[in-house]
């Protein structure tokens, strides 16, 4: 399924900085020597790669590489699907999230994702973002919730638009303002990682902007996995890179050197638009 | 003969056929109506609805405990269907390796092709027979046995119409598989299923066979679960088949009013549907 590709041992992802030990520490989540299975046919193959914290990190590569299976093993979404298996390990903080006693619920709570299409619960605006919150008990009382619900929306630069009807259905917004509002609704929780799974994939070009821009002010807060088939947005949004190309991670470093400088004749092809 | 004349004239053909079969299948339906419409507009008063039957030759009198009746009998139903057929149609959609989903889908398309009057005889045998007497509650019981596999489906189908990013939604914020059933897919399922129950009940609403040996009937008021009741069916069935006109009169009169409440129960489902769907986009 996998062919042999020369694939050179991962660089940890660090920041713009080469990799020092200080930084090794700095890492959110560890990917180390991970495979992953859909039944028989295997999908990831030998990927070890750092996250680090508070950055945002590009997944990149053509389609079926394999990028949106990764990102959801960081949150154990695989799970839900039958017949997946999943070797190697998967640390967060140092925890290996695939260890059997972890508690996946937990981990989803602080693992937040926000989707390809935009998938608002067929309720009203506020009660999409109280959602979380009522689920883990975050805010008992109505004037909490009210607060919570205020700054997630803020935090996702809907509130203006939105303030004045908090109680109208979810599905009335516009199709950019409804991803807005799930990256509200995954917030709320206060996740410490969040994963975009080509966020903006389905939106027009200000949607697009409005959402990139999000993602550069929420890296502050939160640690970002973003992927993308984008490289124009990986460029502009992401700190890290990683390229993929048919289940392996071709390469991955400072996105600023892997677009300009790559080091793999592969990587170069891509990011130039020579193939995918 | 040039082709596209040639396909002008099948066009003209087939279109008039289909035509022709709308108007062929409408006619029925406008005929009963028209039937029951008049023929029960002549007898129904609003001692129809407030006094009960009669006896022979005492002209007047009306269905009034029928009426309750049959509303007593189809709520009794929904009370024992409804929770059962919701659940059990969730079962299927959640654990579909389960080996005891296929048996509840083939159950139900079973049940749902069993003759009412096996039913009748089938809830004679486990709920009259063992008390002792005929009851309003072993009619319920008939009635909702019919309505089971009716919401079963209509359920599954629904849950199954959820997209499943609602459902990944819910659990990528920290919800178990429980809370995200109840708690996102069952609400989006909802109108539909609201739905699928009133259709369920207008057409059990309808039903003689199953009630014929199970409650009875009951000339008298009564709204005790443990005695024999009348329902609108039982009533329009022997007053259809005696040899009284005033007694025609009045069954024309209870299937009139019969077909209100199930058309009432069609428009009822339509417009809850529509209430909840506004709230829902």
């Amino acid at each position: 399924m996998i062919p042999t590709v020369a694939v050179p041992r991962p660089t940890p992802a660090g920041a713009s900085a080469p990799a020092t030990p200080a930084l090794r520490r700095a890492a959110k989540i560890r990917v180390d020597r991970l495979a992953f299975y859909y039944g028989a046919t295997q999908a990831l193959a030998g990927i070890s790669l750092e996250i680090p914290a508070r950055q945002v990190t590009a997944f990149i590569g053509p389609s079926g590489c394999g990028k949106s299976t990764l990102l959801r093993t960081l949150n154990r979404m695989n799970d839900l699907i039958a017949g997946t298996r999943v070797e190697g390990r998967v640390e967060l903080d140092g925890v290996d999230i695939y260890a059997p006693r972890t508690d996946v619920v937990s981990l989803r709570r602080r693992v937040g994702m926000v989707f390809q299409k935009s998938n608002p619960f067929p309720k009203s605006i506020f009660e999409n973002v109280a959602y979380g919150l009522r689920l883990n008990g975050l805010a008992r009382r109505r004037r909490d919730l009210e607060a919570r619900v205020e700054e997630s929306l803020r935090a996702a630069a809907l509130w203006d638009e939105v303030k004045d009807r908090l109680d109208e259905p979810a599905l009335a917004l516009s199709g950019g303002q409804q991803q807005r509002l799930c990256i509200a609704r995954a917030l709320a929780v206060r996740p410490e990682v969040l994963l975009m799974d080509e966020p903006a994939s389905a939106l027009d070009p200000i949607a697009t902007q409005r959402i990139e821009e999000l993602i550069y002010d929420l890296k502050r807060d939160y640690t970002i996995v973003i992927v993308t088939h984008n490289m124009q947005q990986a460029a502009r949004v992401s700190d890290v890179t990683a390229f993929f190309w048919l289940g392996r991670l071709v390469e991955s470093g400072p996105t600023a050197a892997l677009f300009t400088n790559p080091r793999e004749k592969l990587t170069e092809d891509y990011v130039t638009g020579r193939f995918g | 003969m040039p082709r596209d004349l040639r396909r002008r004239l099948v066009s003209t053909v087939m279109t008039s056929l289909s035509a022709l079969s709308v108007l062929v299948a409408l006619v029925p339906l406008g005929l009963l109506l028209f039937f029951v419409a008049v023929q029960g507009a002549a007898a129904i008063s609003l001692d129809f609805f407030t006094q009960t039957p009669r006896p022979v030759g005492e002209p007047g009198g009306g269905m009034g405990n029928a009426i309750v009746g049959t509303l007593i009998l189809c709520g009794t139903a929904a009370l024992i269907a409804v929770p059962i057929g919701v659940l059990s149609g969730m079962f299927v959609v959640e654990f579909p390796q389960s080996p005891l989903a296929p048996a509840v889908r083939f159950a139900a398309d079973t049940l749902n092709g069993v003759p009412s009057i096996v039913v009748g005889i089938f809830v004679y045998a486990i709920a009259v027979e063992p008390t002792g007497g005929f009851s309003a509650m072993a009619g319920g019981i008939a009635l909702g046995v019919m309505m089971i596999p009716l919401i079963t489906r209509t359920t599954e189908e629904l849950l199954r119409l959820v997209p499943a990013s609602l459902r990944e939604g819910a659990l990528a914020l920290g919800a178990t598989r429980g809370r995200a059933v109840l708690t996102v897919v069952l609400p989006a399922a909802l109108p539909g299923i609201v739905t699928g129950v009133m259709l369920a009940l207008a057409r059990v609403a309808g039903e003689t066979a199953p009630l014929l040996f199970t409650a009875f009937g009951n000339r008298f008021w009564s709204t005790d679960l443990t005695e024999p009741i009348g329902a609108l069916t039982l009533q329009v069935y022997a007053y259809a088949i005696s040899p009284y006109d005033d007694w025609h009169r009045q069954a024309w009169a209870g299937a009139l009013v019969l077909l209100a409440l199930v058309l009432g129960c069609s428009l009822a489902a339509r417009a809850a549907t529509r209430r909840l769907e506004r709230m829902h986009r």
